[in-house]
C-alpha cells in the first residue's frame, strides 16, 4: 500500500469525528454506571443506609492491646509497662478551642511543647471524634481537678492507658530501642486496622525489630454515646490480644558494669555467651534516655542532645564503623596460615618498617614512635601477634594477596549483617578489587594489601561484628546465630531466627589452638601488648589489642599524642575472650580516641569479663523463662 | 449519515456570532455559563461541608476567580502557539520532576511540592496533566493518522516517562490522571481497534505483576478495603463506610441544606476535599446528584463539540484529550466516593476544595476555548 506523502485531511477529520462519538458514548455510559450506582444506594438500599446514619450514634471504640514485655537473661523486666493518665481533647466537642485550652492551663500545667504537639497532631488527618492527647502522666492531683470541673470542660478528657517505661533508661538505650508516637510517614505505610487505638510503635533496637510480636492485636468496643458524645454503656466487646513476651540474652548488670566502664567515654562495647552465641551486653557510650522518646522530648532537651559533639543517639555498637586496626591481625594470620603463605616457623626481620619490592615507600611500625629496631631480627607469627608486629603483618598481607584474606575475613562476617535480630547495623567494609573499582575508580594496588595487613585503609568493622568474629575464633571456627533473643511466649519469634552460616574449616585444625595460644600472650606473655591487663586476675584472656589511627600521619618525625587534640586520638580497640582454656565470653571493645588499645579499651574488657567471671556459673544456667 | 458533509460544514457554523463580544474575548459562551454554575454549586456544597465556615469560601473563591484568570488568558492564545510551546512545558515540566525527587517538599509522607523560598510552593506534577497531551498531540499531529505502530511506542513513551517520575513520590492518582491524559489522545488519534483491544487485555494480564511488585502495602489495603470495608472498620474502611452511610441515607431528595447528620456531626472525613460529593449526596439526594452529573455531561459534549470543531488535528486532539481526562476525574472521585473504586486521592473536579487543581483544570478549559474561538486559518 502506497502512503500519501500528503495528509489527507479530510480523512483524518473524519476518523477523530468517528473517535470523539466513542469517545462521548463511552462518557454516557459511565455517567450511566454512576448514576445506577447511587440509584443503587440511594433509593434501593436507602433504609439500610438510614438505619447506619442513625446507629452513628453507636461508637466502635478500639481497645488496644498491651504491648509485649521485655526480659532481661534472668527473667527481669527492661521494658515495662506503667498506668499513664492522659488529658486528651475531642476537637469536634469543643466549641473554643483556644478558651477550653486556657481553662486547662489552670488546672493542669501544660507547657508550651504540650500545646505545641498537640497543635501539631490536630492538623493531621485522623478519624472524627477519636481524641488528641494533650498532656501524659497526670497526677492524682491533676485528675482530681478536672474530674471536680468535669461539667464545664466539655470535649476534654482523661483517659487511662498504658505506658512504656525503661527502668535502666540509658543502660539500654541502643540496644533495646523504645517506643515513640507513630508519626505521619508511618501513619501511612502501617496496617491501620491493626495499630487502630494505639499510640505508639518501636523506633530502634528491640522495640523495632520485634514490633509485630510485641504489639498484639487490637480488640474493640461497641458503645452507645449521646448527642454530647459521652458514653452511655458498653454494648459489645471484644478483648485485644496482648503481645508477646520477649527474653533477651542480655544482663542488666553486665551491660551496668559495661556502661560504667566507659565513664562518659565515646565508644562501645559488645559482650557475646560463646556457648550460645547471645548477645549478653551491647553498649554504646554516651546515652540518653530512652524514656524522653516516650514521654515526648521538650524541644530544648532534645536540641542539646542532637548537637552534641559526642552523638549520644549515635548507636556505636552497631552504627559505628572503624578501623579494626592490630585486632585484624589473628583472621589475617589464619587467612595466611589457610594459604600457606607462612607457618608457625617462618620468621622475618622486622627492622620496624616494611617496604615493597621496586617502590621507595616505607611502611612503618607503630613502634617507630619510640623506638627505631622495630621487633627483632627474627619475628615469627606468635611474637607478631603478642608484640604486635606490623612489618609481619605488612609482610603476610603482601605475600597473601587481597583475595585470600578477603575471603578469610568474609568468613568471618566482617564486611556482613550476620547478626539475626539487630536493628539495622552497618554492615561494615571488607574491601575488594570490585569494591575498590566501583567506589574509586581505580585499581587496587599492592599498598593497599599492605594497609589491610594491619587493619587500616579501607578495611571498617563494627564493634558487633568484630565482637561476633572474636566468639567464632573461641569457638575455632564454629558458627552460631549471633542474636539478641534468648525466649518469647510466641515460639514462632525463634523458629524465625536464621540458619547457622558454613563453619570455617582449617585444613589443620591445630592453627586454631595454636592463634589462641598467641592471643594468650598478648594478656599473659612478657611482652604481651596488654600484659597490664593480667594483674591480679586468677583466670585467663585470650585477646588482641588494636589502635586505629583517625587521620593519618605522613611522616613520623613529631608526633606527640598529647598535643594532638583529643578529637585526634586514636582510637583504641580491645578484642579477647575468656576463659583461655574454655571460652565462655567474646567481648570487643573501642574506646574512640581512647590513644592505645591495651592502655584504655583493654581495662574496660577487663571489668567486663571480671563482672561475668565472678558471677556464680550455675546461677546464669539455672535460670529458666 | 454523511460525516463528510457534515466536517466541510463545520467551519462556517459559527461565522454568525464571530462578532460577538464572548468569541472576541476567546470565550465560549455556553462553556462558560455552566463552569460558573458548577463552581457555584461547589461554593454552596463547601458552605455546608465545612459547618457554615465562611472563611473557607472566601478563600476557594479567590482560587475560583484565579483559575477563571489562568482559563481566560490561556482562551488569548493560538492553538498554534499552544502547539509550539507545548514540547517546551513538557521538557520543563519533567525537568522539575526530577527536582521534586532531589530537592522537594515532603508533606505527608510524599515528595511532591517544590518551595522556592518566599516566592512560591508548587506541585510540578499539575504541569504534566497539560502538557503531556499537549506533547501527545502535538507529536501523533505531525504525522498522518491514524499513527502507525512507531508513533504509538513514542506517544507511549511520551507519556511513561512522567508518569514513572510521579510514581516515585509516590501519587498514584495523578500518575492515573497523566496516563489517562495521554491515551486518550492517542485513542482519538485512531489507535487501532485491535491495538487497544490488546492494551486491554495486556493491563488486565499485568495486574498480578502490579499487586506483587509496584503496589505498596497501602495501596493494596485500599483496594482490598473497597471490596469488603467491614473487614477493616476502624482503618481505612471507616471512610469508604462513613460516606456510602452519607450517600444512601440522602435518599430522593436529600436531608436538606446544612441537614446532613453525616457530614455536620464530621463522621465524614475529609467532607470538603475529596469526599464533598458525598456532602452533596447526603443534602441533596438523588435529584441533586443526578443534576450535578448532568452538568457534568453537557460540559463534557459541550467541550467535545468544540474539539470536533478545532481548526486542525492537534487542537481537535488536545481538546478530546482533556475533555475525557476531566469526566474521567469526575467519575474516578464519584466512584471512589461511592465506593465502586479505590480510593486513590482525587478531587471532584471544579468542587473539591483546593487551588491547584481548579487552577489547572480552567487552564485546560481555557486551551479548549482557544480551540472554540480560533478558527480563521
Amino acid at each position: 500500500m502506497t502512503r500519501h506523502h500528503f495528509k489527507d485531511h479530510a480523512r483524518e477529520q473524519v476518523l477523530v469525528f468517528r473517535r470523539m462519538l466513542v469517545a462521548f458514548s463511552f462518557i454516557v455510559v459511565l455517567s450511566g454506571i454512576l448514576a445506577g450506582r447511587l440509584f443503587y444506594l440511594q433509593i434501593v438500599k436507602h433504609d439500610v443506609h438510614v438505619a447506619r446514619s442513625n446507629n452513628n450514634r453507636i461508637a466502635l471504640q478500639a481497645l488496644p492491646p498491651n504491648r509485649g514485655l521485655i526480659y532481661d537473661s534472668r527473667g527481669r523486666l527492661l521494658a515495662e509497662n506503667l498506668p499513664n493518665h492522659r488529658l486528651s481533647i475531642v476537637r469536634e466537642r469543643v466549641t473554643d478551642l483556644d478558651a477550653t485550652l486556657t481553662q486547662l492551663s489552670e488546672l493542669v500545667e501544660l507547657s508550651e511543647d504540650d500545646i505545641e504537639r498537640f497543635r501539631r497532631q490536630l492538623t493531621r488527618s485522623r478519624r472524627p471524634f477519636s481524641p488528641v492527647p494533650l498532656k501524659e502522666g497526670l497526677s492524682e492531683e491533676e485528675i482530681a481537678r478536672l474530674a471536680a470541673n468535669r461539667y464545664f470542660l466539655d470535649g476534654a478528657m482523661v483517659e487511662a492507658s498504658l505506658m512504656r517505661h525503661y527502668p535502666y533508661g540509658e543502660v539500654f538505650a541502643h540496644s533495646l530501642g523504645y517506643v515513640g508516637r507513630i508519626n505521619i510517614e508511618e501513619r501511612r505505610v502501617l496496617n491501620e486496622s491493626l495499630y487502630s487505638g494505639t499510640e505508639y510503635i518501636g523506633k530502634a533496637g528491640v522495640e523495632r525489630f520485634y514490633e509485630s510480636a510485641l504489639l498484639g492485636q487490637p480488640g474493640s468496643q461497641t458503645v452507645e454515646i449521646n448527642a454530647r458524645g459521652r458514653v452511655l454503656q458498653v454494648l459489645e466487646r471484644t478483648l485485644p490480644t496482648p503481645g508477646a513476651d520477649i527474653q533477651l540474652y542480655l544482663d542488666i548488670e553486665l551491660q551496668q558494669v559495661a556502661f560504667e566502664a566507659f565513664e562518659g567515654r565515646r565508644g562501645a562495647a559488645v559482650a557475646i555467651d560463646v556457648k550460645t552465641g547471645g548477645i549478653i551486653a551491647m553498649v554504646s557510650s554516651p546515652s540518653f534516655d530512652a524514656n524522653s522518646f516516650v514521654r515526648g522530648f521538650s524541644t530544648a532537651d532534645y536540641a542539646v542532645l542532637r548537637d552534641s559533639y559526642d552523638k549520644p543517639f549515635l548507636d556505636r555498637a552497631t552504627r559505628g564503623q572503624y578501623a579494626p586496626a592490630s585486632t585484624i591481625k589473628p583472621f589475617l594470620g589464619l587467612a595466611g596460615l589457610q594459604a600457606g603463605t607462612t607457618t608457625w616457623d617462618a620468621t622475618i626481620n622486622d627492622p620496624g618498617w616494611f617496604r615493597l619490592p621496586n617502590d621507595d615507600r616505607l611502611y612503618y611500625d607503630w613502634t617507630w614512635r619510640t623506638r627505631r629496631d622495630g621487633h627483632g631480627t627474627r619475628v615469627g607469627m606468635v611474637q607478631a601477634i603478642e608484640e604486635s608486629s606490623n612489618t609481619y603483618f605488612y609482610d603476610l598481607a603482601f605475600r597473601t594477596q587481597l583475595e585470600a584474606l578477603h575471603e578469610t575475613l568474609d568468613a568471618f562476617g566482617f564486611g556482613r549483617n550476620t547478626a539475626a535480630d539487630v536493628h539495622n547495623p552497618a554492615r561494615g567494609l571488607n574491601p575488594s578489587r570490585d569494591w575498590k573499582r566501583q567506589r574509586h575508580g581505580m585499581p587496587w594496588f599492592a599498598g593497599d594489601t599492605v594497609n589491610l595487613g594491619i587493619g587500616q585503609g579501607f578495611l571498617l568493622t563494627t564493634p558487633l561484628q568484630m565482637s561476633i568474629a572474636t566468639a567464632v575464633i573461641a569457638r575455632e571456627g564454629e558458627w552460631f546465630v549471633p542474636r539478641l533473643l534468648k525466649d518469647s511466649s510466641d515460639p514462632e519469634l525463634l523458629a524465625a531466627l536464621p540458619e547457622v552460616q558454613a563453619h570455617i574449616e582449617l585444613d589443620d585444625p591445630s592453627h586454631w589452638g595454636r592463634m589462641a595460644s598467641a592471643m594468650r600472650r598478648v594478656v599473659h606473655g612478657p611482652r604481651g601488648t596488654a600484659r597490664r591487663l593480667a594483674v591480679g586476675i586468677d583466670y585467663e584472656i585470650a585477646g588482641k589489642t588494636g589502635t586505629a589511627q583517625v587521620f593519618s600521619i605522613e611522616d613520623f618525625e613529631e608526633f606527640d599524642s598529647e598535643q594532638t587534640a583529643e578529637r585526634l586520638r586514636d582510637h583504641a580497640w580491645f578484642m579477647g575472650y575468656a576463659p583461655y582454656n574454655d571460652p565462655q565470653i567474646a567481648v570487643a571493645v573501642i574506646v574512640e580516641n581512647g590513644a592505645s588499645g591495651g592502655g584504655i579499651a583493654g581495662p574496660v574488657a577487663r571489668k567486663i569479663f571480671d563482672h561475668y567471671m565472678a558471677q556464680p556459673r550455675d546461677e546464669v544456667l539455672a535460670f529458666e523463662y | 449519515m454523511n460525516i463528510k458533509g457534515y466536517v466541510r460544514t463545520l467551519p462556517t457554523v459559527n461565522l454568525g456570532s464571530q462578532r460577538a463580544l464572548s468569541y472576541r474575548l476567546h470565550l465560549d459562551l455556553p462553556l462558560l455559563l455552566m463552569l460558573t454554575l458548577l463552581m457555584f454549586a461547589g461554593l454552596v456544597v463547601l458552605y455546608s461541608a465545612t459547618g457554615g465556615n465562611v472563611e473557607f469560601v472566601q478563600r476557594q473563591g479567590i482560587r475560583i476567580l484565579v483559575a477563571f484568570g489562568a482559563m481566560f488568558a490561556l482562551a488569548q492564545f493560538d492553538p498554534r502557539t499552544i502547539q509550539r510551546w507545548g514540547g517546551v512545558a513538557y521538557l520543563g515540566g519533567l525537568v522539575l520532576l526530577v527536582a521534586v525527587l532531589l530537592y522537594g517538599t515532603t508533606v505527608n509522607g510524599a515528595q511532591r511540592w517544590l518551595r522556592i523560598p518566599g516566592v512560591i510552593t508548587f506541585q510540578p506534577a499539575e504541569v504534566m496533566k497539560l502538557a503531556v497531551p499537549a506533547m501527545v498531540a502535538w507529536y501523533l499531529a505531525r504525522n498522518e493518522l491514524p499513527p502507525r505502530f512507531k508513533h504509538l511506542c513514542v506517544a507511549l513513551l511520551l507519556i511513561v516517562v512522567p508518569t514513572l517520575l510521579i510514581l516515585q513520590q509516590p501519587d498514584l492518582g495523578t500518575s492515573l490522571l497523566i496516563i489517562s491524559s495521554g491515551v486518550f489522545v492517542i485513542f482519538l488519534a485512531g489507535m487501532s481497534w485491535w491495538y487497544i483491544t490488546a492494551g486491554l487485555l495486556g493491563a488486565a494480564a499485568s495486574f498480578p505483576l502490579l499487586w506483587l511488585f509496584v503496589l505498596r502495602d497501602y495501596q493494596k489495603q485500599r483496594i482490598l478495603t473497597m471490596f469488603d470495608p467491614e473487614q477493616d472498620r476502624l482503618g481505612s474502611g471507616w471512610n469508604i463506610i462513613q460516606s456510602k452511610t452519607a450517600i444512601g441515607s440522602g435518599g430522593w431528595d436529600g436531608k436538606g441544606f446544612m441537614e446532613g447528620t453525616q457530614s455536620q456531626l464530621d463522621f465524614l472525613p475529609e467532607s470538603h476535599t475529596d469526599f464533598i460529593v458525598a456532602v452533596l449526596a447526603e443534602e441533596f439526594g438523588l435529584l441533586g446528584m443526578l443534576l450535578l452529573l448532568t452538568l457534568y455531561l453537557a460540559i463534557s459534549a459541550r467541550c467535545l463539540m468544540i474539539a470536533i470543531g478545532g481548526r486542525d488535528t492537534f487542537g481537535r486532539l488536545l481538546a478530546g484529550g482533556l475533555t475525557l481526562v476531566f469526566f474521567i476525574y469526575v467519575f474516578v472521585n464519584v466512584g471512589m466516593v461511592s465506593g465502586i473504586l479505590p480510593v486513590v486521592g482525587v478531587p471532584l473536579p471544579l468542587v473539591s476544595y483546593g487551588g491547584t487543581s481548579i487552577v489547572t483544570l480552567m487552564a485546560g478549559f481555557g486551551i479548549i476555548m482557544s480551540v472554540a474561538t480560533h478558527k480563521n486559518v
